[in-house]
């Protein structure tokens, strides 16, 4: 029996085997965020989050940051409360302002930060003050329509809805 | 300890369901000795390997292996019994993954750390015994039915056992093959000091080479003796058998209702 | 029907399903004393190499050539369905993200128990019909560590390694059709799969699922074959309830750990 011949396929085999992980790994997902670095989080109030999911990337200037790590709602002020997962090599001011923002027309919500002018920088467990909810579609059709509406004079069939 | 008989069969009764396949059988296996257990098919031979092999166990009764009990629940304690018996199947049942050579080393490889050097020279030793030693390359499926059982039997006793059974070793083999199968089990267990049992209904190749004869009907010993002795032995059911008789007290007929009946004539 | 009276009454509903919760426990206690019989392949890792071999690599050939292909077609229809929508730049999302997460391990998985699921019950069943575990079993080797574990393990580590090669084969094919072939930008395809695969969520999450399925195949291959009626019959029936019974499973096994591992998505 060739024996040798035998333990050579199988080693190819198991290498072979490896490399595709390793292609998927490194190629088509991104080991990145695995291996994820140190963060820091901060958490920010909006009035709504439109489709943004726990893993939505946070940009800054379209460069990712960190991720939304979970979503939850306040029952004290009922307000959708976003944990962000800022990456420690990235610090933001106080004043930072974060906003949630879709990729293209119809492409996947992100938090969009954008920085202030406070030299203080924002701390784990801070909160960032300044949000602005997701846009939603259809409001901003309906408000859309109702000003054309107002604008031609009010008639009734065009109200909203 | 060492009792005159290697494998003793005490009151033993075995049945597959509700049907009795072996009845109060006791038999003794003297050292050395080769001894026929023979019958018509269903009369519960091979069940009796089975038994002794400890592959399955019986309802009564006891089996004893060189003094001590073969108890397939005790399995370390089986697993060293079966390290001392060697069993031929009846069509040889040899690895068709592995070589003739790998088969017969399979034992020696899985139960012993020998050196590579030294298992080669012990399978070709076995294989030669059987007279097969050029065919060591071949896979079992170029040999023909008479060589893949001598090399299942060579196999068989790779490790030198103390017990050689024999399951129908003659089926299907041509007159010339039968006669070297059957010079080999005398020759073997002669040069090897081993017992043998032999499970046939070859009645004419068995009575040749064995020392005595366990003769089976309905799970039960009808007769036993020498083989001298079966010859002249009146009982017809014996007869019958040995001189392969179509008609006696074994009918020809399944039993049924008579013919006439069955037809509506 | 000629059966249908005797199968769909009352008493044919029950004794099916006594007899299918029967097989299960059965099952179930073979898949335990596999798994507590293994220390001879661990002790022997060349006793699993043997079978990878026979398992893994002889079904790589399959398994890249289908993995291309399935890749090619999503390229292609994945291309046709977002150009409707302007977001062709999607596309290697689309073929990774199918890929690793379902069509990867499944299909593959599928492909496995039909081309080495298959082998395994035909070569574990008539190795049994031909006495071959028999005769293992009288040479005090315990057939369940020799020949049922190496397979099973054999199983279990070729069933990952073939759903990735799977995978990266497939985002190779959604490659040659997407860039190559119809132009897409090959900076956002790579990007946009990048940015959109995650290592956790999905490639790790697509590994699981195939190890799930490489144990639930080999089991079931195995166990199969080691139940097969020694007959000819026996294990032609053997074989196709291993394809038939391994299928069923992968696909409700997939949806259960689909349904648990994306809940939070």
């Amino acid at each position: 029996m060739q024996r040798g011949t035998l333990d050579l396929w199988v080693g190819i085999f198991v290498m072979a085997g490896l490399g595709a992980l390793v292609i998927l790994a490194l190629k088509v997902g991104n080991l990145g965020s695995f291996s994820a670095p140190e963060t820091y989080t901060v958490y920010a109030e909006f009035e709504n989050v439109g489709g943004l999911k726990a893993r939505s990337p946070v940009r800054s200037a379209g460069v990712v940051v960190g991720r939304v790590n979970g979503i939850e709602f306040d029952t004290q002020t009922y307000k959708a409360r976003v944990r962000l997962d800022l990456e420690m090599r990235y610090p933001f001011s106080k004043d930072t302002s974060a906003s949630i923002l879709t990729a293209g027309l119809l492409g996947e919500q992100y938090v969009g930060l954008e920085t202030g002018a406070e030299t203080e920088m924002l701390k784990n467990q801070d909160k960032i003050m300044l949000t602005q909810s997701a846009v939603v579609l259809e409001k901003l059709i309906g408000q859309f329509i109702y000003g054309k509406a107002g604008e031609s004079g009010g008639s009734a069939e065009a109200t909203p809805k | 300890m060492a009792s005159e008989y290697l494998v003793e069969i005490r009151n033993l009764t075995y049945a597959y369901g509700p049907r009795p396949v072996l009845v109060n059988i006791d038999m003794a296996i003297p050292r050395g000795k080769v001894v026929a257990i023979m019958g018509i098919s269903g009369s519960g031979k091979t069940t009796i390997l089975r038994l002794i092999g400890g592959v399955i166990a019986a309802q009564r009764g006891e089996v004893l292996f060189d003094g001590q009990k073969v108890d397939p629940r005790a399995r370390a304690q089986l697993y060293r019994q079966r390290r001392r018996m060697g069993m031929l199947f009846q069509f040889g049942a040899l690895f068709t993954d592995l070589s003739v050579f790998d088969n017969v080393a399979f034992q020696v490889r899985e139960h012993t750390d020998l050196p590579e050097s030294m298992v080669r020279d012990l399978v070709l030793m076995k294989l030669h015994a059987v007279g097969l030693r050029a065919a060591h390359a071949s896979m079992p499926g170029e040999l023909s039915g008479g060589m893949a059982r001598r090399v299942a039997l060579a196999r068989a006793i790779a490790l030198d056992p103390a017990l050689m059974m024999y399951d129908e070793p003659f089926t299907g083999l041509d007159p010339i093959a039968l006669g070297v199968t059957a010079n080999l089990v005398r020759r073997l267990n002669s040069a090897l000091g081993i017992t043998s049992i032999v499970v046939t209904h070859d009645v004419a190749e068995a009575l040749k080479i064995v020392d005595y004869v366990y003769y089976l009907s309905q799970g039960r010993i009808v007769a036993k003796g020498t083989p001298e002795e079966m010859r002249a032995n009146p009982d017809p059911l014996v007869r019958q058998f040995v001189y392969g008789q179509a008609e006696g007290p074994v009918s020809y007929q399944y039993p049924s209702r008579p013919i006439a009946e069955e037809l509506g004539v | 029907m000629m059966f249908g009276r005797n199968a769909l009454s009352l008493r044919g509903i029950g004794a099916h399903t006594i007899d299918a919760l029967w097989r299960l426990g059965y099952a179930t206690r073979f898949l335990g004393l596999t798994i507590t019989h293994s220390g001879t392949s661990l002790r022997r890792p060349r006793l699993i190499i043997r079978e990878i071999y026979y398992t893994g690599v002889l079904s790589l050939v399959i398994i890249l050539v289908s993995g291309l292909f399935v890749g090619m077609v999503l390229g292609f229809q994945g291309y046709h369905t977002l150009q409707t929508y302007g977001s062709e730049s999607a596309l290697g999302v689309l073929v990774a993200l199918s890929l690793v997460r379902e069509l990867g391990p499944v299909v593959s998985a599928l492909l496995f128990a039909s081309r080495a699921g298959s082998a395994v019950t035909a070569e574990v069943g008539l190795m049994k019909a031909t006495e071959q575990l028999a005769a293992m079993e009288m040479m005090a080797v315990d057939p369940i560590a020799r020949v049922m574990a190496p397979r099973f393990w054999a199983g279990v580590i070729s069933m990952p390694l073939l759903a990735a090669m799977f995978s990266a084969m497939g985002v190779f094919g959604g490659y040659l059709v997407g860039v190559v072939l119809i132009g897409v930008d090959q900076g956002t395809f790579w990007s946009q799969m990048q940015a959109a695969v995650d290592f956790r969520e999905d490639v790790l999450n697509g590994v699981i699922k195939s190890c799930v399925f490489g144990v639930a195949i080999s089991w079931i291959a195995v166990f199969e074959g080691y139940d097969a009626p020694p007959t000819a019959e026996g294990v032609s029936g053997a074989t196709t309830r291993t394809v038939v019974t391994s299928s069923l499973a992968v696909l409700g096994l997939d949806f259960i750990m689909t349904a648990f591992m994306f809940q939070g998505v």
